[in-house]
């Protein structure tokens, strides 16, 4: 279905990340928000908080960011589409309800402007250290959508796309971005509602004597409830069977926790987005991600009229992590450098997926501001073969 | 256009950010140019440091930050003691003079000085300072379209106070429209010199 064109504000537009993010989400048909203010990310929903009433919907302060990561799945079973928005901090406050969402198969969407930690850290400046956060934050196996935007445009779309996803596989879906990213004002072009692809609610054609809440017809994805209309379901987040009750058996548990998994996983092919550039005959390629990877252009652009021959891979879905495009560039790359605002976590999927093919390069950043470009390109001269 | 660097400097509450979102959005999206604005400000609304960084250029811009500003417009003393070690060799140096008295200089600094608060208290508003100071930079600058810039400045301002920011930027246009330049060296005097 398309958006609606009352709720899009069509135009071009000179907007930050942070408030790109909040029209993405209006226009992916977010009708609920719930946050609690954080540097760098109050501005989402500052900005929803004043755009929302004139289009239809919620937006509550609440008391904590449990709470909001909470509330906000409430209304999604009420029938609305809803985020939250926090910042590291917060996003630790959240674990436990990223999970609730993962077993109870609720969309929605998590926006994390990440700054620097751990703890309190740098408020107003980035970092990009809650990647294996957002992978593995919450206990126990689950599979999770991760998407990182490098501008306000892409804000702009990949917001909607993650709304998308959320409902597609009916999973939280981690919106990664970070401090830069989201306080960078630049041209976001907002396109006319009829050219805004959305994904409605899968909902049950079952009569309501039928109707099994986490039952599958052969995708994996279960059909909703609608609410209201007079079905009865149950939820929770201990382990249930497609009924929606409670059942503690390995049996179940195993049924249940694989489907989890394997609804993502066997789609990673579909869902992990990214982009490639001049890779077929590099020597030697940088793979990075969000604000990183402008920086990491930049060095490649240089690096190039240096006469090397470097190719650029850029992450945008981050979870699932693209494995198989990974082990191809590993098979004829010489080496695979990965710049990142932390000290090292992605690096660690690019080794595995590589698989000691080529040797992996870490070019750590702690975070409070982003590489200098020359960090890149000697990093990137000094694997040169 | 060149990438064409550009921080703009001062307190909070003098419109410093708004000025670089006028100028940022003039040029991306009235004169097809491609424009990246960051910022950064103290935990203070009025009073504190307050900094924007605007990039200009016709290609895409990549590196988010300002290395080494083309033009600094300092409209606090501050400001200007902070960020003169960092303006290219020959670069622009825009000051509110009132407020900033230049101890320091880059070598071949051009230097462009306006008392935009006393224009702008001259229109009976001191807050549309930033709008006085938008019109000065446009004028000496040339780097932008004078109309896409306005048109920036009405889209960027709520109703009531567009007209009285539009009349402060052509009071600094035509304020800047007839300054030339004063080139740092021999006619500042008590200044010292800095090397890059």
């Amino acid at each position: 279905m398309k958006a609606d064109p009352q709720a899009v504000l069509t135009g071009t537009h000179f907007l930050d990340g942070d408030k790109a993010c909040c029209e993405g989400a209006i226009a992916a048909g977010a009708r609920f928000a719930a946050g609690y203010p954080i540097t760098p990310a109050t501005e989402i929903v500052e900005r929803f908080a004043s755009r929302i009433p004139s289009v239809g919907g919620t937006f509550i302060q609440m008391e904590d960011e449990l709470a909001a990561s909470i509330v906000l799945q409430g209304a999604v079973w009420g029938g609305a589409k809803a985020f939250t928005v926090t910042s590291g901090p917060g996003f630790s406050l959240m674990m436990e309800h990223i999970g609730y969402a993962a077993m109870t198969e609720t969309p929605c969407v998590f926006v994390d402007v990440q700054r620097g930690g751990p703890s309190t850290g740098l408020p107003t400046l980035p970092a990009q250290a809650d990647m294996m956060q957002a992978r593995w934050g919450s206990h126990g196996d689950y599979e999770i959508i991760a998407l990182c935007p490098n501008s306000p445009q892409e804000c702009f779309d990949l917001t909607i796309r993650a709304f998308n996803l959320a409902e597609e596989f009916r999973a939280p879906v981690m919106f990664m971005m970070d401090e830069v990213v989201g306080h960078m004002t630049e041209k976001v072009v907002i396109p006319a509602a009829d050219q805004i692809e959305i994904t409605p609610r899968r909902f049950t054609h079952r009569s309501k004597f039928e109707y099994l809440p986490y039952g599958t017809n052969g995708d994996m994805v279960p059909d909703f409830v609608p609410t209201g209309q007079g079905y009865k379901f149950h939820m929770t987040g201990l382990t249930h069977d497609e009924r929606g009750y409670p059942n503690m058996t390995p049996q179940a548990q195993d049924q249940l926790v694989r489907r989890l998994q394997k609804k993502i996983r066997a789609a990673a092919a579909r869902i992990t987005f990214f982009e490639e550039e001049g890779t077929e005959n590099a020597e030697v390629i940088v793979i990075s991600y969000g604000i990183t990877s402008r920086v990491a252009q930049r060095a490649v652009e240089l690096g190039r009229a240096r006469g090397l021959k470097i190719g650029k891979f850029r992450l945008i879905t981050a979870w699932p992590f693209p494995d198989e495009q990974i082990r191809r560039l590993a098979l004829h790359a010489k080496a695979l450098v990965v710049p990142e605002l932390n000290l090292g976590q992605m690096v660690r999927e690019v080794e595995r997926a590589a698989a000691g093919l080529c040797p992996v390069i870490s070019v750590p950043h702690a975070g409070g501001g982003v590489h200098r470009t020359d960090d890149i390109l000697s990093a990137l001269v000094e694997v040169m073969p | 256009m060149q990438l064409t660097e550009i921080r703009i400097a001062g307190f909070g509450g003098q419109g410093v950010i708004l000025s670089a979102t006028i100028l940022g959005r003039a040029a991306s999206i009235y004169q097809g140019l491609f424009a990246t604005m960051t910022q950064s400000f103290g935990p203070e609304a009025r009073g504190g440091a307050s900094s924007a960084q605007l990039i200009l250029s016709e290609s895409p811009i990549l590196y988010p930050y300002v290395t080494q500003p083309d033009i600094l417009v300092v409209m606090s003393q501050e400001a200007c003691t902070r960020f003169m070690p960092e303006l290219k060799d020959g670069g622009i140096l825009i000051v509110e003079q009132d407020l900033v008295r230049i101890s320091a200089l880059k070598p071949n600094t051009r230097v462009f000085s306006v008392p935009a608060t006393r224009l702008a208290e001259e229109l009976g508003k001191r807050m549309i300072l930033n709008s006085v100071m938008v019109g000065f930079f446009t004028g000496v600058t040339q780097l932008l379209d004078r109309d896409a810039v306005a048109r920036a400045v009405a889209d960027s301002i709520p109703p009531s106070l567009r007209d009285l920011n539009l009349k402060a930027f052509s009071k600094g246009l035509d304020y800047g429209l007839s300054q030339s330049a004063t080139v740092a060296g021999g006619e500042f005097e008590d200044v010292a010199y800095l090397e890059d």
